[in-house]
């Protein structure tokens, strides 16, 4: 895990570029008109999060694709698919459950949130997605100090 | 009390001796020093409790000129025999540290005649040193042994044993630490020592290579540091023994650090390592070791470029790289087995990810070749494997990733700054690339290739003009009746953007600017509804061609003679046919157009030559004030031009005063204007009296442009007098209040830049508006063009007066009167002195700002409650820099802050929501025990913003939540 000095479990990922900042178009700068809330937005939102275990935001790592992002602002839905780097990653509820809490800490609270693995690409899929559909469950694994302290750090902005 | 049976008491005498000498020791007679050295040398035997004050008498003495031959050895042995320094308490340690210091700056000879005893009693001396004050002058003393070559002897590994001791410095200075000594003072000071000899390599190698290892990241990244200082007095003897070891320690962590300061370290030592080998004189029974070296490396890196998954390559690369460019014959060395690889890879792998890692591996060798530039010899791999390197970078550029296009065209960049390497067919396949993709939907593509025509087209004019040029001209003037008009105006315009880009030479100017003028003159007659914005596309790629000429005296001229007089010619034109048809070609004097034409004749104008710049002003002059059109291109006009008229049927030709000012403001400051006061004076009229704001404002700017560079002295006085006669009554009363008011911010900006005594009379004027319930608002406002560097007239880019302290200066003047006027105002003028007050505030340096804030911070509070949005805005623009700069300071307002910020992320302006929201999040730079109380509020307040309209505010509002 993250600091205890074990080798990695994937030490040499394939990197993908970073996305840029998303360019300010003239509807965005109009006082008047409203902008709904897009996947990319919500990609935006989730794609800068580190990686547990590399000096590396989920996007470089290809965890999380925009493509894999659905939102419905009109029925207030949010679903976002992720892939972890390996199939036998033991960081995917972590990086599940970074996913869920910078959503929660972003979005409006009238959204619904989905977050679950990419189908077919990690070894205990299931189990991974039920835990992070877990509403107590991930309340509790908030609680955990050390867990939110982990959480906090991959939510951090990149020095 | 010197014969004082007690300790203390002697202690105390020689202190006071100590002291005195301590002062007066420059005075000293040879006599009298050989004396005083011999009692103190003789005292160095006394109680323990006496050696201080001996020391510091001897400290005394060794800064004494006339000290006689022998006398500072004899000192020097006397304490390496009779004191234990490493006894002494820190200050006397220093003191002995001080008297070596001194000798060997002042007796250097003698010195080297003791021989290696001196090194030797220096090491026992310092050998066990703690302190990091004593350290850094026992370092300083160690580096000079070396480098003044002193007789070590048979103390090398002493020497180095004694300060590698303290290797890697682990050192933290104390909280207020008054001494002010860095860790890292101290890891150079002992870097310089450890890397000053040769001689320590033997014994300082085997360290470095232990401590790579280190888990701390410090420690690594020192040991990598020092080898690379090392490598720069080496040679291949020193290093052949450690080479392996070296480079597997180096490879080991490239590829497994995940610090990208360790990973930049290693680079640097192996490209250090990899020189130092390049640079090596070699005798003649001797190997060459960099190509062993360099074979150990390619052999541990190949096969990682050839992995299916490709998950070393790019650390790899990376070393190889760092070898690679140290020297033309480790490239060779390397590039000779790495290229064919590297081009065998790209086309083994189809995905264009895959692809695009690869080539930019390759473009990292192309860069480095870059730095020798291309040698016509057969050792270059890169010319033996010209065809397939053409055919890969030229298949990137058709590929459907945009990425992998991106490194292509970069690839192709390099390839073509390699004189000699593109074969003319090449160049011609190269330049129907570039078009293509300059044409290109895409945006990255298309602003990359236009980049690389703009950088390759200097180096090959002729493939350019005669290739790109014509296609340009073609694809502009082509009338495509199946497109859309959008798609068509959308290419239209990038091929304006190109034409503009490629022109980087002369002869390339010399072809495109006739064709932009062409099209402006096509797109004037059209009737399209979007001419106006065709119109200004022309100007900005005008403008972007003038930028790019602006060096080249030949090109800059061309390009005025050419630009300026059409522009003019199409400008009356067009003005002279709307007096007579208003509705035809009208869009070319529609202020936006005029006003794009502006930046391209004051960039076609500041880099003139005087004389040059006085022929044309000879000519544009005339052509405003006597309505002379001899020297424009066609010039047959249907009635005269007499923009300086009066009367209603002149108002068009007015507005084109824009051009007149774009013109004779940006003229170098020696280039006299012919009939200047003339000018002057009709352009202060027509600032008074039009009706127009466009042309008011022009004529008043133009005004002030002049005035600002005209030189000092009584011409200058009368025409200020006459300003300030004419501008007075007209703000008191009357319908041009605003003209008038218009004409004296523009004035006191002029005179404000250049320091002018009559600026302060003229700025009192605007503040004593601002208690104006009419122009009041305006004059507010008007301080924010006081302080803003505006882009047609008055900088520096246009040879304006502009002092550099200016914006200090007035904010020191005026502030306070602001200040003071606020206090004194009615209520529903106070907002103007806030504004204004903000507007000063906002164009200052932040550096000033934070310092000046606080004595303001009361009135920026009040202003928050200020309903006036522009208000609103620059307080928490000022508020923001001094949260995180001055926390301090802001923790005693937490409470108002925090209910005006959240009140404010409310607002129905976005960008008062946007800025209020950054405050609240700035607020987080405030002590934690300050915020706790406010957390649960402000997380909750905050979650209202997360559902705002605008996306812009949704995006400040995550961050602040967050960082809450």
């Amino acid at each position: 895990g993250p600091g205890s000095g074990a080798p990695l479990e994937n030490a040499n990922p394939l990197i993908y570029r970073r996305s840029g900042e998303r360019p300010v178009t003239a509807q965005e700068e109009d006082d008047e008109l409203p902008d709904s809330i897009d996947d990319r937005e919500i990609f935006d939102l989730i794609r800068s999060i580190n990686d547990p275990e590399h000096p590396l935001t989920l996007e470089e790592l290809n965890v999380v694709e925009q493509v894999r992002v659905k939102v419905n602002d009109a029925e207030s839905t949010v679903a976002v698919e992720f892939t972890p780097t390996i199939p036998h990653c033991s960081m995917a509820t972590l990086i599940g459950l970074s996913i869920k809490v910078k959503l929660l800490r972003s979005l409006p609270e009238r959204f619904k949130l989905d977050v679950h693995i990419t189908p077919g690409t990690h070894a205990s899929e299931h189990a991974v997605n039920k835990q992070l559909a877990d509403k107590e469950r991930v309340a509790a694994a908030l609680e955990n100090s050390h867990l939110l302290e982990v959480v906090n750090q991959c939510l951090s902005a990149r020095s | 009390c010197l014969e004082n049976t007690d300790p203390r008491m002697r202690g105390r005498g020689i202190q006071l001796l100590s002291q005195v000498l301590l002062q007066c020791y420059s005075l000293l007679q040879e006599k009298e020093v050989l004396h005083l050295v011999l009692f103190y040398e003789n005292r160095l035997q006394d109680h323990h409790l006496v050696i201080p004050s001996v020391l510091q008498g001897l400290q005394a003495l060794s800064m004494c000129e006339v000290l006689s031959p022998g006398l500072a050895v004899s000192v020097l042995k006397a304490i390496f025999q009779e004191v234990h320094v490493q006894s002494l308490l820190q200050l006397d340690r220093h003191t002995v540290y001080s008297i070596i210091t001194n000798f060997m700056g002042s007796r250097e000879e003698e010195l080297k005649g003791l021989g290696a005893d001196f090194t030797f009693g220096f090491i026992q001396m310092m050998d066990g040193e703690k302190d990091p004050r004593n350290l850094l002058v026992a370092f300083q003393i160690v580096h000079d042994l070396i480098a003044k070559n002193y007789v070590l002897g048979p103390f090398v590994e002493e020497l180095f044993e004694v300060t590698s001791c303290y290797f890697p410095i682990d050192f933290t200075p104390p909280p207020n630490d008054p001494h002010g000594i860095q860790r890292e003072d101290l890891i150079l000071s002992l870097r310089a020592v450890l890397a000053s000899t040769p001689q320590f390599a033997e014994f300082l190698l085997p360290l470095l290579i232990e401590k790579m290892d280190s888990d701390l990241q410090s420690a690594k990244l020192d040991s990598l540091q020092t080898l690379t200082a090392c490598c720069a007095i080496y040679g291949q003897k020193e290093l052949q023994e450690f080479l392996p070891s070296l480079w597997s320690s180096l490879r080991r962590e490239v590829f497994q650090t995940a610090s990208e300061k360790v990973e930049a370290e290693c680079l640097a030592a192996l490209h250090a390592l990899s020189a130092c080998l390049s640079r090596s004189v070699l005798s003649s029974d001797t190997e060459d070791l960099l190509d062993s070296f360099l074979s150990s490396i390619l052999q541990d890196c190949r096969h990682h470029l050839c992995e299916p998954d490709m998950k070393l390559v790019w650390p790899s690369a990376k070393l190889l790289q760092a070898a690679a460019g140290a020297s033309l014959r480790a490239y060779h060395r390397i590039t000779r087995t790495v290229l064919p690889l590297l081009l065998e890879q790209y086309t083994k792998h189809p995905q264009s990810s895959q692809r695009r890692t690869i080539l930019e591996m390759f473009l990292g060798f192309l860069e480095l070749q870059q730095k020798w530039g291309l040698v016509e010899e057969d050792e270059s791999t890169l010319l033996s494997l010209r065809a397939s390197v053409c055919s890969v970078v030229f298949s990137a550029l058709t590929d459907p990733s945009v990425q992998l296009q991106l490194v292509g065209i970069r690839a192709l960049t390099v390839l073509g700054s390699l004189q000699g390497f593109l074969s003319l067919s090449d160049l011609e396949l190269v330049v129907d690339h570039l078009i293509r993709l300059a044409l290109h939907e895409d945006s990255q593509s298309s602003e990359a290739a236009m980049e690389a025509a703009g950088s390759l087209a200097p180096i090959y004019p002729k493939v350019f003009s005669g290739h790109m040029v014509p296609r340009l001209e073609a694809e502009l003037q082509s009338e495509r009746a199946e497109e859309s008009s959008h798609d068509h105006c959308s290419l239209q315009q990038r091929c304006l953007q190109a034409l503009a880009a490629v022109s980087t030479h002369t002869s390339i100017v010399k072809e495109t600017v006739p064709v932009l003028l062409q099209h402006l003159r096509k797109v004037q007659k059209g009737s399209e509804a979007g001419n106006t914005q065709g119109m200004v596309s022309v100007c900005q790629s005008l403008h972007r061609v003038a930028l790019q000429c602006q060096q080249d005296d030949d090109g800059c001229w061309y390009y005025h003679q050419t630009v300026v007089p059409c522009l003019l010619a199409m400008a009356v034109q067009a003005a002279m046919q709307e007096s007579a048809h208003p509705l035809l070609g009208k869009a070319l004097i529609e202020e936006e157009v005029l006003a794009a034409m502006v930046p391209v004749i004051s960039a076609a104008t500041t880099h003139l030559s005087p004389e040059l710049a006085a022929q044309s002003v000879s000519h544009v002059v005339p052509l405003f004030l006597d309505g002379e059109v001899s020297f424009l291109p066609q010039n047959s006009f249907p009635c005269s031009f007499q923009p300086f008229e009066d009367g209603e049927c002149f108002d068009t030709q007015r507005r084109l005063i824009a051009l007149l000012m774009a013109f004779v403001c940006s003229l170098p400051c020696n280039v006299a204007i012919p009939q200047q006061e003339r000018l002057l004076r009709e352009l202060l009229a027509l600032s008074c009296s039009c009706n127009c704001p466009f042309t008011a404002t022009t004529a008043a700017k133009c005004f002030a442009g002049l005035v600002n560079k005209h030189p000092a002295g009584q011409q200058l006085d009368e025409i200020l007098q006459l300003a300030v006669n004419r501008m007075e009554p007209s703000l008191v009363e009357g319908p041009r209040r605003m003209q008038a008011l218009t004409l004296l911010l523009w004035v006191t900006k002029a005179l404000v830049l250049r320091y002018h005594p009559l600026s302060s009379h003229l700025t009192d004027k605007l503040l004593s508006l601002l208690n104006d319930v009419e122009l009041g608002p305006a004059a507010a406002d008007g301080f924010s063009l006081l302080m803003a560097e505006p882009p047609d007239v008055l900088h520096k880019g246009c040879h304006a007066d502009v002092r550099i302290m200016f914006r200090q200066r007035f904010f020191t003047s005026n502030v306070p009167k602001l200040v003071q006027g606020f206090h004194g105002a009615g209520p529903d003028v106070k907002a103007n002195y806030l504004k204004g007050l903000s507007h000063v505030l906002n164009h200052l340096p932040k550096p000033v700002l934070v310092t000046e804030l606080p004595t303001l911070l009361s009135l920026l509070l009040e202003a928050l409650s200020c309903s006036d949005r522009v208000v609103q805005l620059s307080t928490l623009s000022c508020l923001q820099p001094l949260l995180l700069e001055a926390p301090q300071i802001m923790s005693l307002h937490v409470d108002t802050l925090v209910t005006k910020f959240l009140t404010l992320t409310s607002s129905p302006t976005m960008a008062v929501r946007i800025a209020a929201l950054r405050c609240a999040h700035a607020l987080t730079s405030l002590p934690a025990a300050v915020l706790l109380p406010y957390k649960a509020r402000v997380i909750r307040a905050l979650a209202k913003p997360l559902d705002d309209k605008k996306r812009l505010v949704r995006k400040e509002a995550v961050a602040a939540r967050g960082e809450w």
